[in-house]
């Protein structure tokens, strides 16, 4: 017999299929956005942002080597001095949303905050990518 | 005897047809299982492992985190 000790709840983080009456409820794991620029803390934020631009992001998440988030740069944060490194200008810590947390419930958290952006990851802190405002049924924010 | 496994183990024990026990209560297993579970709540899972498991099959049991 085989004992998996970190359940369920590491199962549908790892954003597998479940069965039952919940399994049709869209999750993040069904609309976050993989592949979401990222950077590191020395970078220049003026190279962040190009990078992110040309890639068609106004957001860039800051990881570790190990791909942990480690902080967001949103859109106010990328317009900031170019010749600052991103360890300077990010925001540290950004609220982290785990993949089976339903779309909705997302939502309200995001039009609650105004946020723009919201980083998923794994149980772990690992990045599995960026949820935007569009992809929960969001407007944009009135500036 | 019972091992520790992991999420990886997990599928490729399925992929050779391991039986999949959620031990948690029955309404939560109806809102969420790993595909295949069975369902042999803790209080139960004596009582009803002999008569619903196949004794020459891996058995693994889950619950919802090590908490």
């Amino acid at each position: 017999m085989y004992d998996y000790r970190t359940g369920i709840l590491d199962w549908k983080t790892a954003g597998l299929p479940v069965e039952g009456t919940n399994a049709q409820v869209p999750r993040l794991v069904d609309v976050v956005r993989r592949d979401a620029p990222t950077c590191s803390l020395g970078e220049r934020l003026g190279d962040v942002r190009d990078r992110a631009a040309a890639a068609g992001w106004d957001a860039c998440v800051v990881v570790s080597g190990g791909h942990v988030v480690l902080g967001l740069l949103r859109g106010a944060e990328l317009q900031g001095d170019p010749e600052l490194v991103v360890d300077q200008a990010m925001r540290p810590g950004p609220s982290t949303y785990r993949p089976f947390v339903p779309v909705a419930e997302l939502r309200g958290i995001m039009n609650d905050r105004n946020l723009e952006s919201s980083p998923v990851t794994t149980s772990d802190g690992k990045l599995v990518g960026l949820v935007r405002r569009q992809d929960v049924g969001l407007g944009t924010i009135d500036q | 005897m019972t091992r520790e496994i992991d999420r990886d183990g997990v599928r490729r024990l399925m992929a050779r047809g391991a039986q999949i026990v959620d031990v948690l209560p029955a309404r939560e297993y109806a809102e969420d299982h790993l595909p295949g579970a069975v369902n042999l709540p803790l209080r139960k899972i004596e009582a009803e492992a002999l008569r619903v498991l196949d004794p020459s099959r891996p058995v693994v049991v889950y619950c919802a985190d090590p908490g």
